[in-house]
């Protein structure tokens, strides 16, 4: 790729992959001579946080920019890809972890990068079996942080059922790099007659989410610089294999499931919304927000619809299975919190609308992109 | 949660909402000042629940959005300097000067850091004594206090490497503009709540006398949000015009003292262009000149960068309720949420950016406001 078309393309294109979890179908690759950026320039001439924030910029830099690149549909992309090998069906995932500060209330980097991929597996069904790990370090780390968060990291393999078996270490020069970047990519095989993935949400379907929302999101942010505030919210940092897992063995025709990581609940009903080509309605008033995240969600002026989670899936089932599938979640400890939430109909499709605690109706919007503290 | 449930109890929601529906005999249009009450109205659908002909007007009262295009791009050729970390609100960084916003300078190197109150800035400039730190003070009233007692403690400490890039604006000021206008359609206003928690209800008063018109201090959540509408209905209806509070547990008559004693010693009133509306006079506050010092429009010299807003944006008539959103020409073509012309696409409260996400809902017309 990188031999052809050389002038207008900037050069992390040829660098890196997606940057993101989003996995691209079809990896053709495409002729590139006379590539030009299709992003629209008016935006920005140059990468922005947001584009990483997994909102409409990170859509757009997927839909205009990598799948062509790579001839890929970007209307069928979901959090993993299932390719077919033999007579297998095998998921595939890739995601790079670049959180700050890399420990935070409940989790840390090493665990969240197993978490991230295994999750990812998940939502497509699969059983996750492999991971590879990628540690990119800034020169300067201490050797005995690397050691403390690569043990989390196997622990958190081990917590998963997954094993690590392939790894790579990079070192950048101090200050070409933020202490620690890790890359896992996960493969896991799909179960015979599991059908999962973005585009089969049907009209009356039961949206279902597994627990509280919001957590992960405070979590990090009540330790960020800058905005440090006071809670004991702990990030939900978890693998949820084991939720899909009991889903599938209790004979759940699950639709459509995603992990609601970047952009949150939000992101991930207008993503489903949108493949599926149907619309969505939720209840605010059933969406599990516990009150510590929604006082801080108050007073930063955020919305805990579009906060990340790490460790929470969002399914669509069929309306008749939604008692039971809520039943075979609350069962697992992993989902004690399960809740059904919306359901899936006719009217506006790709469009997300919110009934509001005091009886109205709201648009629930795909994020922009970085989610800002408000001041008023 | 204690002080937050209770203010968004639907069944006294519903309550409200059937008081309103008894006391209204004709089409009403009120303006919500503030920002802040925009966002609750459109989060909460209390638009849409509202009788027919009850029209709430999104007034000009989010200071992120009212800031004028030039003051932004002041803000970002200060941002762009290698000698200089630059503190924002956050919800400031995205918005867009004439040609980028602050993500954009930051992307190309800029040191820009989001803070949640201006000291934080105090505390950069101490712990990077070779660079200068700017802060962003933008806001209303409301955020003026913290604004100025961050000033007040540079000055004190005697931090020469701090400097506020200023652009406050005023309610009162604003209100008697919308007043004036020729062609106005707002018959009453909820004023801000916490505008008044700091400054008190006393300015308020020549505002009624003078222009005959409701002013009921309103609180954020739906129930107060809706308290305030019953009671504007009420006065209309009545014939009234008064000075009401229906924001008691945060706002007296003579607000927050001691806040208003630091503001004043601060800042100075100084003519503002709004972004959308234009200039209003004495409508915003500048650095005194005891803390002249600390202006960061003197220490850059940027004073001299003059913007021009687009002539396609029509935000000035949309802010008045003259127009809807969609009635402008650039509405949803030059001018969407993520490149926007002017204030109220800026905003996610904003009139048009609430207008751009319901427009894809395919009726419409269940669109209040």
């Amino acid at each position: 790729m990188r031999s052809a078309g050389s002038t207008a393309r900037p050069p992390w294109v040829a660098e890196r992959g997606p940057s993101g979890d989003d996995a691209l179908l079809s990896p053709n690759v495409s002729a590139l001579e006379g590539w030009t950026c299709p992003l629209p320039l008016r935006d920005s001439r140059t990468v922005l946080l947001g584009h990483g924030a997994g909102g409409r910029l990170s859509a757009d830099l997927v839909e205009h920019l990598f799948a062509p690149a790579f001839g890929s549909d970007p209307s069928a992309l979901g959090d993993s890809a299932v390719v077919e090998v033999g007579p297998a069906r095998v998921a595939m995932t890739t995601d790079s972890f670049v959180v700050r500060p890399r420990w935070f209330p409940g989790g840390n980097i090493g665990a969240l990068a197993v978490n991230g991929s295994v999750n990812d597996l998940a939502m497509v069904g699969a059983h996750p079996l492999y991971l590879t790990a990628g540690f990119i370090v800034e020169e300067g780390l201490e050797v005995d942080e690397l050691g403390r968060i690569t043990e989390a990291l196997g622990a958190a393999a081990a917590e998963a059922g997954v094993r690590v078996v392939a790894g790579d270490t990079k070192v950048v020069d101090r200050g070409h790099g933020d202490g620690l970047f890790i890359n896992t990519s996960g493969v896991g095989l799909v179960p015979d007659g599991v059908d999962i993935g973005p585009t089969k949400a049907r009209s009356g379907d039961a949206v279902l989410v597994s627990g509280p929302i919001g957590l992960h999101g405070v979590a990090v942010l009540s330790v960020r610089d800058g905005l440090e505030f006071g809670t004991e919210i702990l990030s939900d940092c978890q693998p949820v294999n084991g939720l899909v897992a009991d889903l599938v063995a209790a004979g759940i025709d699950v639709h459509v499931l995603r992990d609601p990581t970047r952009g949150g609940v939000a992101a991930a009903l207008n993503e489903i919304a949108a493949s599926s080509r149907v619309g969505v309605r939720i209840v605010e008033r059933d969406i599990p927000v516990p009150d510590d995240v929604r006082a801080a969600c108050g007073f930063l002026g955020l919305d805990p619809l579009v906060v990340a989670n790490e460790g929470k899936l969002i399914a669509f089932v069929p309306a008749e299975q939604a008692d039971q599938a809520l039943a075979v979640l609350q069962a697992n400890p992993r989902g004690i919190g399960a809740t059904r939430i919306g359901m899936v109909v006719d009217e506006h499709p790709g469009v997300v609308v919110a009934s509001t605690g005091i009886g109205g109706t709201r648009v629930v919007d795909l994020p922009l992109g970085e989610q800002l503290p408000r001041i008023c | 949660m204690k002080y937050l449930d209770e203010f968004h109890d639907p069944d006294l929601a519903r309550r409200l909402l059937d008081e309103i529906r008894s006391t209204v005999t004709q089409p009403w249009a009120m303006m919500e000042v503030c920002g802040g009450q925009t966002h609750t109205i459109i989060r909460n659908g209390i638009d849409q629940l509202l009788p027919d002909g009850v029209e709430m007007i999104h007034g000009p009262g989010c200071p992120v959005c009212v800031t004028p295009l030039e003051m932004i791009d002041r803000a970002l050729a200060i941002a762009a300097r290698p000698d200089v970390i630059f503190c924002s609100f956050g919800d400031m960084i995205r918005v867009p000067g004439s040609a980028k916003d602050l993500f954009g300078v930051k992307s190309e190197g800029g040191d820009i850091r989001v803070v949640y109150s201006p000291l934080d800035a105090v505390a950069i400039a101490r712990d990077n004594p070779d660079k200068q730190v700017v802060f962003f003070g933008i806001g209303f009233e409301t955020t003026a206090p913290a604004n100025a007692m961050t000033v007040y403690l540079a000055k004190k400490e005697n931090l020469r490497n701090f400097s506020m890039l200023v652009s406050h604006v005023l309610v009162p000021p604003a209100i008697s503009a919308i007043m004036d206008s020729p062609d106005r359609r707002v018959q009453a206003f909820l004023a801000a709540g916490h505008v008044c928690a700091v400054m008190g209800m006393r300015e308020y008063v020549p505002l009624v006398g003078k222009y005959q018109v409701p002013i009921v201090v309103t609180g954020f959540e739906p129930l107060d949000v809706l308290e305030g509408i019953r009671r504007t209905l009420t006065q209309l209806e009545q014939g009234r015009a008064e000075l009401d509070n229906a924001y008691p547990r945060a706002v007296s008559m003579d607000g927050n003292v001691p806040a208003q004693h630091m503001v004043l010693d601060v800042f100075t009133t100084t003519d503002r262009a709004w972004r959308g509306i234009g200039m209003i006079p004495a409508s915003g506050w500048r650095l005194s000149d005891r803390y002249a010092d600390f202006d960061a429009e003197n220490r850059f010299d940027v004073a001299g960068i003059q913007t021009e807003e687009s002539p396609l944006c029509r935000s000035g008539e949309v802010l008045q309720g003259l127009i809807k959103p969609q009635e402008c020409e650039a509405f949803g073509t030059a001018c969407t949420p993520r490149s926007p012309l002017g204030a109220p696409m800026v905003s996610s409260e904003g009139a048009c950016a609430a207008y751009h996400a319901f427009r894809r809902l395919d009726s419409p017309a269940t669109v209040g406001g």
